[in-house]
């Protein structure tokens, strides 16, 4: 990535001194944080009505974003919304800060916006993520940004968007309860692994975006505000702190989450969640930690103990 | 005519994060260090959330005077409407209109419920209502100096119609706190 882009006009220009407090680094030719003010007030409504009714979708205009669908135009959409000259950013996509996504979305908030980002989840304010929620609990100053890609839990059931309304609206999730129970009838236990759906403070069925299963107990009365953004689909909502969150089951069916029963092959962590890594074409495979920030701590510990 | 935000980009940012935390976590105060000086008799912190809220999108109203009006409409550029019912934000700087004459939203678009900004005589955390709910840990409390006789029957009532319903934001001088539909609220002696 380029240099962030001088003005030419320096800092003795006119309207100079209105910019005095953005930060070093940030790119003048930018609105602080991409957005311009009217499309930030219009999704900071939403984000308010969002916190204010836990679990519902909330409609709003979703701009086209210097990214595809699909890469997180709406979770960029919360985050610049939200995002202030003092918050410290931290980007993860499937539990890593390494990836293309992570790397790029980091970079465009630290061009637009000027902000500082970090790899570390004990120093982020706002954490944006895909699929993911980090290993490290999180704490009551810190924000959770989701990028969501299908914000309708009932999408595969009833594909009517004016019909999953209405349900949501008669908190009407049959549907939901049916498929869970023809999968354990079926096949003895729930067939989604990840993007399980769940009860917002006992009223809205909620979509937790594709984070695994092991995430979803995670969700349940959290310290931190959880902000989920769809871009394609625009729509935005939200789960206020320590708000109770329920897995969908049975009562003699209690929601469980999987986890791969081996130790990371990196850090020796037994209770983080793993990501299998093929490693040749011979069967050959080997089981990592998926935060990566949470394995470098532990291995941290594990060196430091050895 | 008095300016409005200092610094129209971080200002809203820092008065949106502000009523944010509020209505994420009902009952906690929080301050505005950067609020506009507005004509009274609006408040600071009132100010700050509609000069960081409204705009052309959603009709305003408010009971406070000609000249006061004035500065919200040149700062915001947000319609004025006669009847509350009909406002997506209201300002009331004295009485607060009763919350079942305002917009509420449909079942399927609770959304679309009003946000009103009554200005109080004070905030008090740690004493007064036990405030429970989502974004409360185990219990808030706050003492509100200002609201009618009435209002914990009022709120009760709006809470039951969840999930439609209003969502309250309270300012006083430069301090707010919000209650968000879902908040319980109970009295104790």
């Amino acid at each position: 990535m380029r240099d962030p882009v001088r003005s030419p006009e320096g800092a003795g220009a006119p309207g100079a001194e209105h910019r005095r407090r953005e930060p070093e680094g940030r790119d003048p030719h930018y609105n602080f944080a991409y957005l311009d003010e009217a499309t930030k007030r219009m999704i900071r409504r939403a984000i308010l009505k969002a916190i204010a009714i836990p679990g519902h979708q909330i409609p709003f205009g979703a701009r086209e974003m210097p990214l595809p669908y699909g890469w997180g135009t709406g979770g960029i959409q919360v985050t610049a919304s939200i995002l202030g000259p003092s918050d410290v950013l931290k980007v993860i996509d499937q539990g890593a800060d390494d990836t293309t996504n992570a790397v790029s979305i980091r970079r465009f908030f630290a061009r637009t916006a000027g902000v500082a980002t970090t790899t570390r989840t004990a120093e982020a304010t706002v954490i944006q993520t895909r699929h993911r929620i980090p290993e490290r609990p999180l704490r009551e100053d810190q924000i959770l940004v989701f990028q969501v890609p299908m914000p309708e839990p009932l999408f595969r059931l009833e594909p009517r968007l004016a019909e999953t309304r209405r349900l949501h609206a008669l908190a009407d999730y049959s549907l939901a309860q049916v498929k869970l129970y023809e999968d354990i009838a079926q096949q003895g236990e729930s067939a989604s692994s990840y993007n399980h759906p769940v009860l917002v403070n006992g009223r809205y069925l909620m979509s937790p975006s594709p984070i695994p299963g092991f995430d979803n107990p995670k969700l349940d009365r959290n310290p931190a505000l959880l902000l989920f953004g769809a871009g394609r689909e625009k729509k935005i909502y939200a789960v206020p702190p320590y708000t109770p969150v329920k897995s969908l089951d049975f009562d003699d069916h209690p929601f469980a989450p999987m986890r791969a029963p081996h130790p990371c092959a990196l850090c020796g962590s037994t209770t983080h969640y793993l990501d299998e890594i093929v490693t040749d074409d011979r069967g050959g495979r080997m089981f990592v930690c998926s935060d990566t920030d949470a394995c470098a701590e532990a291995a941290g510990r594990a060196g430091a103990a050895r | 005519m008095r300016p409005g935000f200092a610094d129209p980009v971080l200002d809203a940012q820092a008065a949106f994060r502000a009523v944010m935390q509020a209505m994420a976590r009902p009952g906690t105060v929080q301050r505005l260090a950067a609020a506009p000086d507005a004509p009274p008799p609006i408040a600071p912190a009132a100010a700050a959330v509609l000069l960081a809220l409204a705009d052309a999108d959603t009709p305003l109203w408010t009971d406070a005077p000609e000249a006061a009006r004035g500065w919200i409409a040149f700062h915001t550029g947000a319609p004025f409407v006669a009847a509350p019912e009909e406002a997506a934000f209201l300002l009331a700087t004295s009485a607060m209109p009763p919350l079942a004459g305002l917009r509420a939203g449909s079942d399927e678009a609770p959304q679309e419920g009003a946000t009103l900004i009554v200005q109080v005589g004070a905030l008090r955390p740690g004493a007064g209502w036990r405030l429970s709910g989502p974004g409360i840990a185990e219990a808030h409390r706050l003492a509100v100096a200002g609201l009618p006789a009435d209002f914990p029957a009022q709120w009760a009532a709006n809470a039951a119609r969840f999930p439609r319903g209003v969502d309250l934001v309270l300012a006083a001088e430069d301090a707010l706190a919000a209650f968000p539909r879902t908040l319980r609220i109970a009295e104790e002696g």
